[in-house]
């Protein structure tokens, strides 16, 4: 068999080899097509306050509802369809995670290039708030952003990139340094090509991969982190519940024994974020050069 | 080497003002700082009594040294809810937390690293795969959910242990601790195994990809060329070279298990400054808040400190100024 | 030969089962070092000098093995030992040294330690015996101050003396015999000197063998009374090293020699050996040397065995400076 001619074509030959990290990958990629299919493929609409009895409130899962059909999971204690509820939920978390994953990606890549690039002080100064803000735990920042910014989707997503941006700064910085100093960088900026080109078109192509590596990681992180503060009663208002409101929602009825109220959101939660751990771990190491012997 | 402990405390107290002033012009940048002092359903006439008597009317600077005159003297006001000086009110609830976050990080430390380096020694053997599954979940899965399971799990099916709360406290040295009771041990479990295994996930973690490391360089080969034993090589080599990194990470991650006991606290219902502050954020109980965004920078900036002499006193390079 | 047998190595052979075929880094390898004899092991990176230096010791990490032949060492077998028996015997009987110093020693832990260590892994000695025995050695191999020494830690030593240190830990136990693995490489050639005086005295004084690793000829052939010179995992020719040097006979030493700037002629362009090595995985059937070789003929499709000529030999079909009927 001959060897894949592209590197990507490469890598994902690579990848295949891991089972585990395969079928993580087709996990990750079936959570993401029922966010985006929730509106229709759940039984019912859990926005719709029309739609929903009390009678229904806290069934158990098999539960023949009002609305005529069977709650395969239960109903949560406004009378909502449990499974829809996770299906929304779902789509609320990963759309969460994902914005705030691609703007501190933006913005933490942006800031750590610019500070290789124009070095001097500027990039002592940039790099150094970068570190002190990599020392305080992300838990503590969002928290106090959101006390302080109050609630809303806009005010979650600014908390979750204020606190993760650092690690995309730190990732960009350290590889555009390492970069920056090989030869082909030096040969590049000897040509009249502008210095905006170089950055763009050579050095960022190869910050990517550890990129790569620290987005995944950090899309779980911003998953696991609005689900918190969801749970903690900071994240969103309750008319959009998120996996975490959803499991804050039924923690008082754990004692009573209702336990699925809180249970099966959070098994979930908990499949979408080992699932992109798994596949994040494997990208790490198939671009990490010292395990590749 | 003390010429290295006073660079250390410059660059400490530095970064203390830097956060008092950061702290300050967020008060500004929020609101008017009298709610910070007073409760907002406040007259008219106690608010314009208390803008004087505080001197906020006078110029910005004047406010900051007035800000920081009190800080020094540990004065943070008085909280809206309980209407005690907000020092001691932190101070009475700091013994809890700190048990809890002192237990959990010194179990997940010392297991951690066991475990890692047996992982990183044997990475092939089925136990050592099994520790490195089992800490993706450590690491994945929110900790919130894990205390819900814990919960679930042994209070609630199997009714072995406590839900929450803490339990029966004994005093030593003034202070009480929980753990030295029976009642105050079995409270203590769930909530320090619900911290902890966050840490533990990544002191496995660090630890196998330290040793791994290790293991593949010329310095295990020549202590191998040598004739010196397995057992003797992963006691002095291994543990001294991966102790920079760990030492590292157990640094940043005190600051982020300090911050994560906040959920644990809710959760578990433990009666620790977590809790308290996620109460305070929830009623905008303004003093109390401000005094734990103040202390808690306190905190991490004398944890990094602490890390950085630590490393000095470990790394013979860093010690004599060398470049390590 | 200088003095009885401390070792003899008998088709040695190395390999390495990975995932992408069969590496054969040491194919058929047989010498013998006498007791105070300096061998040099000489060959490009990939011809497989340094595994056999780790297969002496029994150091090769996985997937590597050795798959056939005898290490005889004192007349003991050491292929096949248990890693429980190879330890005692490593630094005891065999020692090792490697190239760079920095990375041999742990940067955390004093020279004391370290050597205490190594003296710890045969012996139950009370501290202050550790000491004297570490001061003694540090002293042999050219430190001065060396009870003040003890204390110090690796990066305050220049790298010289950092190498220097590695040869009085490999010296501990006084063994019979000692691999020395490109030791002067990572070295300033004004201390490669040095070092190399010192380790031919210090072999003197102490009565022992010496198998000296390098892929720089010039620098073996000054310490070493025989050269081994290696290619593909093979051994390609040895005897003594004047005989060798000033008459090879394998294609390869000869171009190896031609190569060295020091016997080109000033001003000449210096001569490469076109080609590349083979990769150890697909070796040609026949020599190994083969599609690089300017004497290569129909008969080299077949492996050539080492022939014998009284302290020489060599592995080729059409040696250079041999009559096809005469001999030597």
């Amino acid at each position: 068999m001959s060897a894949p001619a592209t590197p990507f074509g490469r890598f994902w030959a690579e990848f295949r080899e891991n089972r585990v990290a395969l079928v993580a990958l087709g996990v990750v990629v079936a959570m993401i097509g029922l966010a985006l299919f929730a509106p229709l493929i759940s039984p019912q609409d859990p926005y719709d306050l029309a739609t929903l009895s009390l009678l229904d409130a806290r069934r158990p899962p098999g539960f023949v509802g009002s609305g005529g059909y069977t709650h395969l999971l239960g109903t949560d204690p406004q009378g909502r369809d449990l499974l829809s509820a996770i299906f929304h939920g779902l789509r609320i978390s990963i759309q969460i995670g994902l914005a705030a994953g691609a703007v501190a990606l933006s913005v933490g890549t942006t800031l750590g290039i610019l500070a290789a690039y124009l070095g001097g002080r500027l990039e002592a100064v940039i790099m150094r708030i970068v570190d002190l803000q990599l020392s305080f735990p992300a838990i503590l920042l969002a928290l106090v952003l959101v006390a302080l910014l109050g609630q809303g989707k806009a005010q979650l997503i600014g908390a979750l990139v204020a606190a993760q941006y650092a690690y995309f700064a730190r990732t960009a910085y350290g590889a555009a340094t390492a970069e920056r100093r090989k030869d082909y960088i030096e040969a590049a900026l000897a040509t009249p090509l502008s210095g905006r080109r170089v950055v763009l078109r050579h050095l960022l192509p190869n910050c990517m991969p550890p990129l790569i590596v620290v987005a995944t990681v950090q899309i779980a992180n911003s998953i696991s982190l609005e689900a918190t503060l969801s749970f903690l009663g900071l994240g969103l208002p309750v008319t959009e519940p998120s996996l975490g409101m959803l499991i804050a929602n039924g923690f008082r009825y754990m004692m009573s024994g209702r336990y699925w109220i809180s249970v099966y959101p959070g098994i979930a939660l908990i499949i979408l974020i080992v699932a992109i751990n798994i596949v994040g771990d494997q990208i790490r190491d198939q671009f990490n050069p010292r395990l590749r012997k | 080497m003390l010429g290295f402990v006073i660079q250390r405390l410059l660059q400490a107290a530095l970064v203390m003002a830097a956060m008092s002033v950061i702290v300050f012009c967020g008060v500004y940048a929020i609101g008017n700082p009298v709610d910070i002092v007073i409760p907002p359903d406040a007259t008219q006439e106690i608010r314009a009594e208390t803008i004087a008597r505080l001197g906020l009317d006078r110029p910005l600077w004047e406010q900051y040294a007035i800000f920081v005159g009190n800080l020094l003297e540990g004065d943070f006001g008085r909280s809206f809810v309980y209407n005690i000086p907000v020092l001691d009110l932190i101070g009475g609830r700091l013994p809890a937390t700190l048990e809890l976050v002192l237990i959990s990080v010194i179990t997940a430390t010392v297991l951690g690293v066991t475990l890692g380096i047996y992982a990183g020694y044997r990475p092939e053997s089925p136990v050592a795969r099994a520790i490195m599954a089992l800490s993706v979940l450590g690491f994945s899965v929110p900790s919130f959910w894990v205390g819900l399971i814990l919960i679930l799990t042994f209070a609630v099916s199997l009714g072995w242990l406590p839900a929450g709360g803490r339990g029966e406290t004994l005093s030593v040295l003034g202070i009480e601790w929980s753990f030295l009771t029976r009642d105050g041990l079995g409270h203590i479990v769930l909530p320090a195994v619900n911290l902890a295994l966050f840490k533990l996930a990544m002191m496995i973690r660090l630890a196998r990809a330290g040793t791994r490391e290790i293991m593949l360089t010329d310095t295990i080969k020549f202590a191998r060329a040598a004739g010196i034993s397995e057992g003797v090589i992963l006691r002095r080599h291994v543990l001294k070279l991966i102790s920079i990194p760990i030492i590292t990470v157990f640094g940043l991650e005190l600051g982020s298990t300090l911050a994560f006991a906040v959920v644990t606290e809710t959760i578990f219902s433990w009666p620790g400054v977590g809790k308290l502050i996620i109460d305070s954020i929830g009623v905008l109980d303004r003093p109390v808040m401000v005094a734990y965004l103040i202390l808690t920078a306190f905190l991490f900036v004398t944890i990094n400190f602490t890390v950085d002499l630590v490393f000095a006193l470990i790394d013979p390079r860093i010690r004599s100024g060398a470049r390590a | 030969m200088t003095g009885p047998e401390v070792l003899r190595v008998e088709g040695l052979r190395t390999h390495f089962e990975t995932r992408a075929g069969v590496v054969k880094a040491v194919d058929g390898v047989s010498f013998s070092l006498a007791r105070g004899e300096i061998v040099g092991l000489v060959g490009e990176s990939g011809s497989g000098k340094t595994v056999t230096g780790f297969s002496l010791l029994g150091l090769v990490d996985r997937p590597g093995r050795i798959v056939e032949g005898s290490i005889r060492l004192n007349g003991r077998e050491l292929v096949g030992l248990p890693q429980r028996e190879l330890r005692r015997l490593r630094g005891r009987e065999i020692a090792m040294i490697f190239q760079d110093p920095i990375a041999t020693l742990n940067p955390m832990l004093t020279i004391g330690q370290q050597m205490r260590m190594a003296i710890e892994a045969h012996e139950r000695v009370s501290a202050r015996a550790a000491a004297a025995r570490s001061v003694d050695l540090l002293t042999r191999v050219g430190i001065p101050s060396a009870p003040a020494r003890l204390n110090a830690y690796p990066h305050e030593f220049s790298g010289g003396m950092r190498q220097r240190v590695a040869i009085a830990i490999a010296l501990l136990h006084g063994p019979g015999v000692i691999v020395a693995d490109e030791p002067t490489t990572a070295l300033d050639v004004s201390i490669q000197a040095q070092i190399l005086t010192a380790m031919r005295d210090l072999a003197r004084e102490m009565g022992t063998a010496m198998i000296w690793i390098s892929h720089d000829l010039a620098v073996v052939s000054s310490l070493a009374s025989r050269l081994l010179v290696m290619y593909a995992g093979r051994v390609v020719e040895d005897g003594p090293t004047a005989a060798v040097l000033r008459d090879p006979r394998h294609p390869y030493t000869r171009a190896l020699i031609g190569s060295l700037p020091a016997t080109a002629r000033p001003g000449a362009p210096l001569v490469q050996i076109p080609g590349a090595p083979p990769s150890l995985m697909a070796l040609p059937p026949g020599c190994a040397f083969a599609p690089r070789c300017p004497r290569a003929a129909a008969v080299c499709g077949t492996q050539p065995a080492l022939e014998r000529h009284g302290a020489r030999g060599w592995r080729c079909f059409r040696p250079v400076g041999v009559d096809a009927e005469a001999g030597v």
